[in-house]
């Protein structure tokens, strides 16, 4: 509590102390980035805040992650969108770091700059046959029904197969399962993108495998996905009431933990109002347990083609502090599939310039504060330099988590500049510098009222089509009306 | 002269206009001298033509207040959302709606109307509500009966998230009922509500979303802690996506 109170305070001081306007540069507009910047605006009177995307499009995973039916969730843009209008913030899409500009660059150009471009990469198996066709990453595969453009191309084969497994039991695992199983008229009327409904309206697939390693006292989804795929209409769930099988250190988990608790509920629940022999062309989704993928089998006919997964039967092990792990029994079981999407956790991926833990995935910092290396030693600091969101954390949490993250990054910054203004800190050139470095290299950065453009274009094309938007996913598309 | 517009959103709305040292209300018609109806008549004249931005802006986001917090439907969500836009981009209007409140008590009343007095007419509108920041500053609001605690702590610059605008699709907007005999008195809350606030950052006994909390009488006096973010948020186990 000490610490807001300290904030405020900090912040004032800096506000009459300086003389020119404080330069911040926000790398990301997803959720990390954008509250960041309002944290920041609100903070320093003085701070004028750019934010970056390599997108055209704003709103990093609200747009690309959050599933088409789940449109509730999306209105966290009207907040972002209020942000990005307030006259000392500018959104620059279409500048990518790395290329557009450089890590250094933005150092000299900014007082302060914020990396928060998540995490864009994907945690591997490392396990055989896992380059065979069919197999996906979840983020590809959501990207590509979500329209990202990096994945309009993926071209999923919907039609070769009734059954698909998906590794992994967190969220995007069922929001996964829930798109594949959902009848496709349920979604034409969402903002899903025009070439995944197409593809979706004649899949053949019929049933859906969730397996996770553990038992369902560790399923890493929550209670509010949970209950909407179970109660999904004419969806035959089927769950093995053995998994649901209790150990004493089980119940521990539970009584401490509340949405493990209910997650659990949920799916005894589930297990005990027991499918009814389904009939034909019924849709399937199974929960599979105690399952950890050991290789990935070819098919026969389709050499190159995944055609199953192999699996080991795994058992809970203590490893000490309270933690266990599945471990392998030695026992093995195959599913035969046409597709795999493995839902395993994301991973971000470094920059020029950029200290990055490559075992944890994310850049070293101490609350927000970039260190110089992985050792740890808090007194190595890259100055002007912070993290936030998944870059900070990993990949975990809910678009809210970046709301606590990025007020720990601002007390930070703030501290931070309070120190600095007892020296005499230098102006630095900010939103000038960025748009004439820009320009000297031809960069066609699209502005949040050239964002509206692309907005208006999707919105009126979806009333055509009875949705809420028509995506554009092409990168011409998006930049050919951005420059309208 | 003090001119003053004050909106009661409840199942209808109710104008009433306090012009000193005349107090009228419109369903009454007591006493009223031909002289003093002119006067009202022409008051009502001056009030109209020099009403304010932020009287229509109390007045239509007011009037709204009543939304249904537990359908999942968006469309009811955007003049909310309008609301918002307005509010963000004019804090000087919110500013003159404190002050008209302030200045309120200042005027007579002499309505007619079901109760005797002021007080006991603003009891039946309005409860009184105290937000507790995470720094410990305490801000006493009044609410309208049926307003949820979201759009009241809006309305009053009250620094509660609302990611999700009322959807049930979020956690931001979670409140600490500080006194466990006012947290009975709520309705218990839903599957849906509780499924959010599964999520919610330093969620404790008493914990309830301020977006499913919805002015009534008997909650008259309850106050809210706004919740200060857990230092440990990324490994307290409740984080999943």
């Amino acid at each position: 509590m000490a610490i807001f109170q300290a904030r405020t305070w900090l912040c004032r001081s800096f506000s009459t102390l300086s003389s020119h306007p404080l330069h911040v540069c926000v790398v990301g507009s997803g959720p990390a980035g954008f509250y960041t910047a309002e944290k920041m605006l609100k903070a320093h009177q003085e701070a004028e805040v750019d934010i970056i995307d390599r997108l055209p499009t704003p709103f990093g995973l609200v747009r690309s992650g959050v599933a088409p039916d789940h449109p509730e969730t999306k209105i966290v843009i009207n907040q972002f969108s209020r942000v990005a209008r307030h006259d000392r913030c500018s959104f620059f899409g279409n500048v990518t770091l790395g290329s557009s500009v450089s890590l250094l660059e933005l150092r000299e150009l900014y007082h302060v700059v914020v990396l928060a471009y998540g995490a864009e990469s994907d945690r591997e198996l490392g396990i055989p046959g896992e380059d065979l066709v069919g197999i996906h990453s979840a983020r590809e595969f959501v990207w590509w029904y979500n329209g990202h453009p990096d994945c309009k191309n993926l071209d999923p084969d919907l039609k070769n197969t009734d059954t698909a497994v998906i590794l992994g039991q967190g969220n995007v695992a069922l929001d996964i399962a829930r798109i594949l199983l959902r009848p496709a008229t349920e979604l034409a009327t969402t903002d899903i993108a025009s070439h995944a409904l197409a593809a979706l309206e004649e899949s053949s697939i019929r049933k859906v495998y969730l397996v996770g390693r553990r038992g369902p006292v560790q399923a890493a989804c929550t209670a509010k996905e949970l209950r909407e795929v179970l109660g999904i209409k004419d969806l035959c769930i089927h769950l093995q009431e053995a998994d649901l099988l209790k150990t004493p250190k089980d119940e521990e988990e539970i009584k401490n933990n509340r949405i493990q608790r209910r997650v659990y509920e949920l799916l005894s629940k589930a297990a005990t109002t027991g499918p009814s022999h389904p009939r034909s062309g019924q849709r399937e989704l199974h929960f599979v347990f105690f399952r950890k993928p050991d290789r990935f089998l070819e098919s026969d006919e389709k050499r190159g083609h995944v055609s199953g997964v192999h699996f080991e039967k795994t058992v809970l092990k203590d490893v000490g502090d309270g933690k266990r792990i599945a471990v392998g029994t030695g026992k093995f079981e195959d599913l035969e599939c046409g597709m795999v999407l493995k839902s395993i956790g994301y991973k971000s991926v470094p920059v020029d310039g950029l200290p990055f833990d490559h075992q944890k995935g994310v850049v070293p910092n101490i609350r927000g504060r970039v260190l110089h290396d992985t050792s740890g030693d808090p007194t190595l600091l890259e100055e002007g330099l912070y993290v936030c969101g998944w870059l900070k954390r990993g990949p975990t949490g809910i678009i809210a988590t970046n709301l606590y993250c990025a007020e720990e990054t601002v007390v930070s910054i703030s501290e931070d500049l309070n120190l600095l203004a007892s020296k005499a800190s230098l102006p630095k050139p900010g939103r000038e510098g960025l748009l004439h470095l820009l320009d000297n290299r031809n960069v066609k950065f699209v502005q949040f009222s050239a964002w509206e453009k692309i907005d208006s274009t999707e919105t009126m094309l979806g009333s055509l089509k009875n949705k809420p938007r028509d995506k554009l996913t092409t990168w011409e598309e998006l930049l050919k009306v951005a420059r309208e | 002269m003090f001119q003053e517009i004050q909106a009661i959103p409840s199942t209808r709305t109710r104008i009433q206009i306090s012009t000193p040292p005349l107090s009228v209300s419109v369903t009454t018609r007591d006493n009223l001298t031909e002289l003093g109806a002119a006067f009202f008549f022409s008051s009502v004249i001056m009030l109209v033509s020099k009403v304010s931005r932020a009287g229509i802006l109390m007045l239509r986001g007011l009037s709204r207040g009543k939304l249904t917090p537990i359908t999942r439907a968006g469309y009811i969500q955007r003049p909310y959302s309008q609301y918002l836009q307005l509010l963000f981009e004019r804090q000087t209007e919110t500013k003159v709606f404190q002050g008209s409140i302030f200045l309120k008590h200042h005027n007579f009343s002499t309505t007619t109307t079901a109760n005797a007095s002021e007080e006991g007419s603003e009891k039946e509108e309005t409860i009184s509500v105290t937000f507790v920041d995470k720094d410990g500053e305490e801000q006493h609001i009044k609410v309208p009966i049926g307003m949820s605690m979201l759009e009241a702590a809006h309305e009053n610059d009250i620094e509660l998230e609302g990611a999700c605008e009322g959807s049930l699709a979020c956690s931001t907007c979670h409140v600490i009922v500080m006194d466990m005999e006012y947290y009975n008195k709520l309705e218990d809350p839903a599957d849906e509500e509780n499924d959010m606030l599964d999520l919610a950052f330093g969620l404790t006994e008493t914990s309830r979303l301020g977006c499913q909390v919805i002015a009534k009488p008997e909650l008259d006096g309850i106050r809210l802690a706004i919740p200060a973010a857990t230092r440990n948020f990324a490994v307290d186990g409740s984080c999943n996506y």
